[in-house]
């Protein structure tokens, strides 16, 4: 090791995984299985203090990621949502208008006596600070803030973010600087639809997740769908990887293959025959174009073979 | 995974390397200074292969490495990876100047950009007869003045290398304005719908009396503009006066511009015609462009745009302009059914031709054929003149009507709304 990494932990807190190999055990006792280089991201921004910027094809697992490590860590979750036109009022603070409204009032109908500035100090009390998902993560750390799907926000949610990101601090004219005693375990996730700022990347570690591969994929499939039967996962994970490589307009994910699964066991099936594929289809495609593409192939081909 | 075998070679070459410290608790200087040396020779190996590793990504590796095991090249590979990497395109360099520089192969250099420089000129044809009229002393204001009139209007494939210049001068002068769009995002405003919080803001500035409402309202903005700039050999004439544009076009608003060239491959050159400079946009983009004047596979290539960019949201809502003489290689088919795809996804899809500047021009290539239901506007791109038209046509982009999207699903006539060329 290059650096001496221990900090103090206070011990109320669970103990954090002291290697990626330890990360990796407790995400999989959750449920969650990452490959190696998920892990070892995910163990650098644990111990780095950085934000996580995941990539990926949709339904490839980066928001349930954020879950799984804040169930190892015993942290909050905090979630943004992103949209185009977010703003600063619902992303990191704002004041409760109508409760100070309500407490102005009542002071002057008490007529107590309050001197012009004590009344104003009053007005900007934390009591009247609505905390949204950025103040919240920063004022309850430590925690686990998951901001999702960035790349929706427009680019003036960027600015902000980054500056919150950047230290750890989010300063209110009226009250202060409201810092993190522990930063939080930032996680960013982005479909790509438009492309992030550079700024805003420089100061996270990237990470393109890739969907599992065949072994990992009924892994996933047994640990998180405990009721679906070991051959109904394997052939549900070897149709769904075929699915991948048909060239589709949106290749299944894991969680598409989940709800392909979820659904033949709702309907009673045991295992994957060209009959109840083709009536559950619509849980795994979601393109008309390519339901048509994948029913025209040789039903055999795809869904049969042991 | 390919990491695995990555890993393997590197392992080799980092082992001598790091033998001193094997067994050793504290890690002594001179190997900390080791690593430190080796990371900085790799991360020049990156810059060189294309990823811009910058200083404080660099320093963020060393960082993870610190974190981790450092005689593991695994561990290596990831800190890099995750610390220097920051799209899908940088995965590959990175994974060959890993392979390169733990493999003991020698770092290669990115491709200079003067052969590509020259193509860009190269593309323009030599008519000696014609070049020594502007090529001589530069003639008095007026002349100049008509002759640029007369420019404006000249198709740009029959142009000599003296005029090409001067056009390229009133080139600078283009100015594309983008399309807006409303926006979910709200500003202040004298009128439109009441904002709660400031106007309750400011009753309490007033001591808790609202005496005035306070206003907000959705504010435009530009509507991403996308445009697809063919580069085969049949549009060779044309390809840097098309790239001129998209120059003008990124500079214009940079942040709602983007330009991808196709040929045999789809090529995403927004990054390099940044550059303020044209001559140094063209340059980079050129050398960024590994299909110039090749083939046309627009079906393949229109449906990689698709699949990476397109319905990801780069054409979402957007204004596409496909500038292609429609020359198709491959199956038009696919061509076909690409464009309705980019039709659905897209606010409207703009097809410029320069072929279609000339007089008694009929779309008859099967590209066109397969192409034209889906196209919004079909416009000339031949001329300067013609590309003013274009801005005007990019800026207004109406979307086709609900009445010609329902005749054109019908299969009913055509919705074509043919810009005369007049």
């Amino acid at each position: 090791m290059l650096q001496d990494v221990s900090e103090p932990t206070p011990p109320s807190r669970p103990v954090l995984p002291g290697d990626p190999d330890a990360l990796a055990a407790a995400l999989a006792a959750t449920g969650y299985l990452p490959d190696e280089g998920l892990t070892t991201a995910a163990y650098l921004a644990l111990v780095m203090h950085r934000p996580l910027f995941l990539e990926g094809e949709a339904g490839v697992g980066k928001t349930a990621l954020a879950r799984a490590l804040a169930e190892v860590t015993g942290r909050p979750l905090y979630r943004l949502q992103c949209y185009e036109g977010l703003e600063a009022s619902q992303a990191l603070y704002d004041w409760d208008f109508g409760r100070q409204l309500l407490h102005l009032r009542a002071a002057e109908a008490a007529h107590d006596g309050h001197a012009t500035e004590e009344l104003e100090a009053s007005l900007y009390d934390r009591r009247f600070l609505l905390a949204r998902p950025l103040l919240q993560a920063l004022e309850d750390s430590p925690s686990v803030l998951l901001v999702d799907e960035v790349d929706r926000a427009d680019d003036e949610f960027e600015a902000f973010l980054l500056e919150v990101l950047s230290d750890f601090t989010i300063s209110i004219p009226e009250l202060g600087t409201v810092r993190a005693e522990t930063p939080p375990l930032v996680v960013l996730t982005s479909n790509r639809t438009r492309e992030v700022h550079d700024a805003l990347k420089r100061r996270c570690l990237y990470h393109w997740l890739e969907h599992p591969d065949f072994e990992r994929e009924v892994a996933i499939l047994r640990s998180r769908l405990p009721q679906v039967t070991e051959e109904l996962a394997r052939q549900v994970a070897r149709a769904t990887a075929k699915l991948r490589t048909l060239d589709l307009l949106k290749p299944p994910g894991v969680a598409e293959a989940m709800d392909w699964a979820t659904a033949l066991h709702a309907l009673g099936a045991r295992e994957l025959d060209p009959d109840t594929a083709a009536r559950t289809l619509g849980a795994v495609l979601k393109y008309r174009e390519d339901t048509d593409r994948v029913q025209a192939l040789a039903r055999g081909a795809l869904f049969g073979g042991g | 995974m390919a990491a695995d075998q990555l890993v393997d070679e590197a392992k080799e070459a980092l082992h001598p390397l790091l033998a001193p410290n094997v067994g050793g608790k504290d890690p002594l200087p001179a190997v900390v200074r080791d690593v430190v040396d080796t990371v900085l020779g790799f991360a020049r190996t990156l810059r060189h292969a294309g990823v811009a590793a910058s200083p404080d990504r660099v320093e963020a590796m060393l960082s993870a490495i610190g974190h981790l095991d450092v005689l593991d090249p695994t561990a290596v590979y990831w800190a890099g990876r995750l610390t220097l990497c920051a799209s899908p395109d940088d995965l590959d360099r990175y994974d060959a100047a890993f392979a390169a520089f733990f493999g003991g192969e020698a770092p290669h250099a990115r491709r200079s950009t003067g052969p590509e420089q020259q193509r860009v000129v190269q593309s323009a044809p030599i008519e000696s007869s014609a070049a020594g009229e502007d090529g001589g002393e530069p003639a008095d204001l007026a002349t100049r003045a008509s002759g640029d009139e007369v420019l404006r209007h000249r198709d740009v494939g029959e142009l000599t290398i003296a005029e090409r210049d001067q056009l390229r001068r009133l080139f600078t002068l283009l100015v594309p304005a983008a399309p807006m769009r409303p926006s979910r995002r709200r500003r202040p405003a004298a009128h439109g719908s009441v904002h709660a919080a400031r106007t309750v803001r400011r009753a309490l500035r007033d001591g808790g009396e609202v005496s005035r409402l306070m206003y907000h309202r959705a504010q435009p903005r530009p509507r991403r503009v996308v445009l697809l700039v063919d580069v085969s050999g049949s549009m060779s004439p044309y390809a840097d006066a098309l790239l001129r544009f998209a120059h003008a076009a990124v500079r214009a608003r940079p942040a709602s511009t983007e330009v991808f060239t196709i040929g045999t491959r789809l090529t995403r050159v927004t990054r390099e015609l940044r550059l303020r400079d044209p001559d140094k946009a063209l340059a980079a983009s050129g050398g960024a462009i590994p299909d110039w004047s090749g083939g046309t596979r627009l079906g393949e290539v229109l449906k990689a745009f698709l699949d990476r960019w397109g319905q990801r949201g780069t054409a979402r809502g957007a204004v596409v302009v496909v500038c292609s003489d429609g020359w198709e290689r491959g199956g038009i088919e696919l061509l076909g059914e690409q464009m309705a795809r980019l039709h659905r996804l897209a606010h409207a899809v703009v097809w410029v031709n320069p072929h279609k500047g000339r007089a008694g021009y009929e779309p008859l290539t099967g590209g066109m054929q397969a192409a034209l239901p889906s196209i919004d506007h079909f416009v000339a791109g031949h001329s300067l003149a013609a590309f003013e038209r274009l801005v005007g046509v990019i800026e207004r982009t109406p979307a086709s009507s609900p009445l010609a999207r329902s005749r054109r699903a019908s299969g009913r006539g055509r919705s074509l709304q043919e810009d005369s060329d007049a």
